[in-house]
């Protein structure tokens, strides 16, 4: 593999990674506050319709995410009063969502544009199209040369290729993402409101004991949650893909929770958990198979890697992960 | 005492929740600009109103019936099996090798036989992910999902790399041997004076029932079914009645690993008689509908196989002649799973405020 093919996978692994990342992220503010969400999935598949809909009707990007946002919170807020309020199962909550979302979108999908389940393909203003950092070779400099953006970045240096294809080029989602990682580290370990929520993933009666509320906390967790799966899928359907296919979100959720747990509940490893699975994907999507020292790796073995990883971290034979002490369970206030 | 009698929750509860699930239904399919009413009537026509509707609906309701009773036995232990979609594939591979090489005189012991390799096969897909629960307390729920994908992979890759015969383009094994096809419902009935269109429904139906029989006999009848259900109360209750929660757990989760394989009866060997890529298709995820409308009964789950399989063809047909895709029956699904799981207690409580009610003005 020469140095441009590298810089290629990896600047393919920050694509793949960022709904991953994003979804991931999302996972951590819910189990963090006590609450399982296997609807991740589900939430993001929403957002993905929504936002490719709205933007195909109106031709406005920012709408459209905004609208897969409002979707996605939508459905949190089905997992809450399922899950919260009427204290039922968090993970047959999470699993309905999921069918809720995969029904609804292709049935919403085909009533507004006839399309068997998918939405028109997003040009120009209705996508996220990729930021041009300073001087990175974009499409406007192959524009201005006359010749194909792919010739001048394989004449350009490994530092402007880098910088060009890897670091710049990408849609504004990503580096949203990206800046989610820290944000969230910081929402959680350095401020009141991310102890609370901490504290009311491990330890919910001594939360109410100190007089503050948990479904109110729990919420507000579940809403982030939605808030982030919103943007994942807006980015899955107006970013990474001009526009909505069926099932296009393709286990992701997934995948995201088996980052979360193999980052056992932590930020800062979630990115690296992603960027590991990213890797996986971009891998999976570039070559069939993968050659490693004289093995030959099949394209079905890296679709299943991320899983495996988790399973092996989750059996605690590398690390044991050990989940939100009160996830899962629902809140009974003493009487 | 109890808040309400055991037929309001066996029987009303459920049906209220499907009443619910078909009002929000109806509303979905008035917002996509199509009549409810008519809807149903087509459902009703095309999956009841001929044997040949018949036949699919039951054809269905038999991959259903497979998949519920793995939900619902594992349910009884306290373990949520959501990877009986990973375990029916994986059943399929096993019950496909059977098939293809070894040669069967007649179909009956060809049954017996690919019975054994699906359930087997299927059993030990659930192995792993239960001795994890069992032994290092990783959570079932999610270990499950990811062999769920595993399976996906590993089945690829078998029928890609190993099964698929030189030439051939789509992922998928050869035919299997005449010898191992099983008779249809068609054939079955017609020397009985019945006709009945030719459908995929089979003799695996049977098989089906007795499989419901046998395990209502090892929940409410035998020891075992007593350690499962002692351990899903109460772990510790269990444990200090010298139950191993080891060994019931691992027992369990094999005989529901096993119940999901054997779905393979039915979809590959009844049905395609050969192994596809895609031959499942989300009925394991449906066993959990399933199981939790059928409240984890044995009946409840027969009932309730025989209502998705209707849903499943009728949907099947609303797709051919309206604009409505079959994924209705989906949200149908999610509906069901939530009003009857996760949104319980939403139905439980006014119920169970009215029968309180009730009581105090007879007394």
């Amino acid at each position: 593999m020469d140095m441009l093919t590298l810089i290629q996978v990896l600047d393919s692994t920050v694509r793949m990674a960022t709904p991953l990342l994003l979804a991931c992220l999302a996972g951590l503010f819910s189990e963090r506050a006590g609450i399982f969400d296997i609807g991740l999935e589900g939430k993001m598949l929403m957002a993905a319709f929504f936002s490719a809909a709205v933007a195909a009707i109106t031709g406005n990007v920012w709408l459209g995410l905004l609208s897969g946002i409002a979707a996605s919170l939508a459905l949190s807020g089905l997992h809450g009063l399922a899950s919260i309020t009427f204290r039922g199962n968090q993970l047959i909550s999470g699993v309905a969502l999921n069918f809720l979302a995969s029904g609804l979108t292709v049935l919403i999908a085909q009533s507004w544009f006839q399309q068997g389940g998918r939405t028109p393909s997003l040009t120009e203003t209705a996508r996220f199209n990729g930021v041009e950092l300073p001087f990175a070779i974009g499409p406007t400099e192959a524009a201005e040369a006359g010749r194909p953006l792919s010739q001048l970045i394989a004449e350009a240096n490994v530092v402007q290729q880098v910088w060009s294809e890897l670091i710049s080029g990408h849609s504004i989602l990503v580096y949203v993402s990206l800046l989610a990682v820290p944000l969230t580290w910081w929402v959680l370990f350095r401020t009141r409101f991310g102890l609370r929520l901490r504290a009311v993933g491990e330890n919910p009666a001594a939360v109410d004991t100190a007089g503050i509320s948990v479904v109110r906390l729990r919420f507000a967790a579940i809403a982030i949650c939605g808030l982030l799966c919103g943007i994942a899928g807006a980015y899955l359907a107006t970013g990474l893909q001009a526009g909505f296919v069926k099932e296009m979100t393709s286990g992701r959720g997934y995948i995201a929770l088996a980052a979360l747990i193999f980052a056992k509940w932590r930020p800062w490893h979630a990115l690296s958990a992603c960027l590991l699975f990213g890797l996986l994907q971009a891998l999976a999507l570039r070559f069939q198979s993968v050659q490693l020292g004289g093995v030959t790796l099949p394209v079905q073995l890296m679709d299943a890697l991320p899983y495996i990883l988790t399973v092996v971290i989750l059996a605690g034979f590398v690390g044991k992960a050990i989940p939100p002490r009160a996830g899962g369970e629902p809140y009974v206030k003493e009487r | 005492m109890e808040k309400m009698p055991k037929w309001a929750d066996v029987v009303l509860i459920p049906v209220i929740s499907l009443f619910l699930a078909a009002i929000i239904s109806a509303l979905v399919i008035l917002f996509i600009g199509e009549s409810p009413t008519e809807a149903l009537t087509l459902m009703v026509n095309g999956a009841l109103g001929s044997t040949y509707g018949w036949g699919y609906t039951l054809y269905y309701a038999t991959n259903f019936l497979f998949t519920g009773l793995a939900v619902a036995i594992a349910a009884h232990a306290g373990l949520f099996n959501i990877g009986g979609e990973g375990q029916a594939m994986i059943g399929g591979l096993g019950l496909a090798l059977v098939c293809l090489y070894i040669p069967f005189p007649h179909w009956t012991i060809a049954l017996v036989v690919a019975a054994l390799g699906a359930g087997l096969f299927g059993a030990a897909w659930a192995a792993i992910p239960a001795y994890l629960q069992a032994k290092r307390g990783s959570h079932i729920v999610i270990t499950t999902i990811m062999f769920n994908f595993i399976a996906a992979a590993v089945l690829n890759y078998m029928l890609v790399n190993a099964l698929k015969p030189k030439g051939a383009m789509d992922p998928a094994t050869a035919k299997f041997p005449e010898s191992t096809q099983l008779p249809s419902l068609s054939e079955m009935l017609a020397p009985l004076g019945i006709e009945f269109t030719n459908t995929p429904a089979n003799v695996t139906l049977f098989v089906g029932i007795a499989a419901c029989v046998l395990i209502w006999g090892l929940i409410w009848h035998t020891p075992l079914g007593h350690e499962i259900r002692a351990l899903g109360k109460s772990e510790r209750g269990a444990v200090y009645a010298g139950i191993s929660p080891v060994r019931t757990v691992m027992i369990t989760m094999l005989i529901s690993g096993a119940l999901c394989g054997l779905m393979a009866i039915n979809n590959v060997m009844g049905e395609a008689e050969r192994l596809v890529l895609n031959a499942t298709e989300g009925a394991g995820f449906i066993g959990i509908a399933v199981a939790l409308m059928g409240r984890n009964h044995p009946f409840g789950v027969f009932l309730a196989a025989i209502l998705f399989g209707f849903l499943y063809q009728g949907g099947a047909e609303l797709a051919l002649w309206t604009n409505i895709p079959s994924e209705l029956i989906v949200v149908i699904q999610a509906l069901v799973i939530l009003f009857t799981g996760a949104l319980d207690h939403m139905v439980r409580m006014p119920l169970e405020k009215i029968f309180i009610a009730f009581r105090k003005e007879n007394a």
